[in-house]
Parts: C-alpha cells; structure tokens; sequence
C-alpha cells in the first residue's frame, strides 16, 4: 500500500508491476488524465499544486480504509504535482483483489475520496489565455 | 489578542498577494479568522467549502487560536 505525490510523469505499466500478488485474480487501475475542455471551453494545460505533508497523510488514510472495506490484496495510488499538458496522467490508482467486485469498488472508492478529501488544487489554463482554480469562486482574466 | 501565522495556498494565495502574513488579531477561532482574511483578500467561497490546518494538522473551524499559531487556509480542494 503506497500513496505518492509526483512532480514526475506517471508511469501506469511501472506502477502496475508493483501490484503484483500470488492471491490476486483481478487486477483494476484508473488513470486520470488532463482532457482539452472543461465546461465547453477549450482547455490548454493544468496546474496542479498541494500542501504535500497533509496530502500524503490524507492519501495514506484513504488507502487503508480501503484496505479495510474492501477484500483487496495492493492498492496504491500515485497524484501529479506541477505544469501537465492535455494527454498527460494526472492520476493513478491501482487495486489488485482476489475477485474483480472488490477491485472495482476499492480503486473506485479511492479516486472519489482523493478528489474530494486531499489538499490538492487544480488551476485550469483556457485557450482564451484566462486561468480558473477549479472548484474556487475566482477565475482569473488572461 | 493573539499573534499569529496565516498561510495561504492556490487561488487564496493568489488573491492574497502572499504565501504567509503574521497578523495581530482578536479572531478567537479559525471560522474567525478566516472571515477576517476573506474580508480583507476578497475570499468568497464560504468556509464550509473550505478547510483549515493549525499547526501541520488539519483542525475544525471553531478550533480556539493561540500566539503563535500557524494556521493554514486551503480553499476548494480538486484533485483527479
């Protein structure tokens, strides 16, 4: 079980290789990734920016309480930090479990609290120059 | 009144023109002061959308202040 913050590109076929295990039957990985619109406007890049400490701390939580809710075997979960093009991988979970119902509801549950839980803000930058931090009352003129 | 530490970070930093400011204060809790420095930087997502850390940890809003504090206001979180 690893939660990691990354300043780095996700690599999804190296992550995945760590969760291997002999008792697993099923094998369920999410990948986020950086889409060209948000809300019918084009969409250039992402930034993305997080209080590390409390994020992986966060991270660490959401992880073991799947492990507890779910019959899984791994589950880890890697987030992106800093400037992303469209296309790049913003987010990675991947669940491994004896039987796929517990795999799906596990990575499942993982991304919907990490989006929802973790000190981790995502500001869009529109082709139309303007930025907006997601989610945020303000939305800045380019 | 207490001295302490706010932090800010994304869009408040932003709005805020400063990561950090140390201010004098008789906002007693961290709702207090959150709508202290939402009035003064013009934040306007409610704190309930909000969260709040004291110290390296996250915290409620009505955790009560001491000199010193640091006290760190994240606003609407998105990650994925």
């Amino acid at each position: 079980m690893s939660f990691e913050i990354s300043a780095n590109a996700i690599e999804p076929e190296a992550l995945k290789g760590r969760l291997a295990a002999a008792g697993a039957g099923a094998c369920v990985c999410f990948e986020g990734w950086v889409r060209n619109h948000a809300d019918g406007e084009p969409v250039t890049a992402l930034e993305y920016e997080t209080h590390a400490a409390l994020a992986a701390k966060e991270g660490e939580k959401v992880l073991a309480e799947a492990k507890q809710r779910f019959a899984v075997e791994r589950v880890d979960c890697v987030h992106r930090i800093g400037h992303l093009q469209v296309g790049e991988c913003a987010v990675w979970v991947g669940v491994t479990a004896a039987h796929r119902g517990a795999a799906f509801d596990a990575c499942r549950y993982v991304i919907d609290e990490i989006k929802h839980r973790l000190p981790i803000w995502k500001k869009e930058h529109y082709a139309s120059g303007a930025t907006g931090w997601v989610n945020c009352a303000t939305k800045v003129a380019g | 009144m207490v001295e302490v530490t706010a932090q800010y970070f994304a869009a408040f930093r932003e709005q805020a023109r400063c990561d950090r400011e140390v201010l004098a204060t008789r906002s007693d809790t961290a709702a207090a002061l959150f709508a202290e420095v939402s009035g003064r930087h013009g934040f306007r997502d409610s704190a309930a959308r909000c969260k709040v850390a004291i110290n390296g940890e996250m915290a409620r809003w009505d955790a009560r202040l001491e000199s010193g504090d640091v006290v760190l206001f994240f606003p609407p979180v998105a990650g994925g």
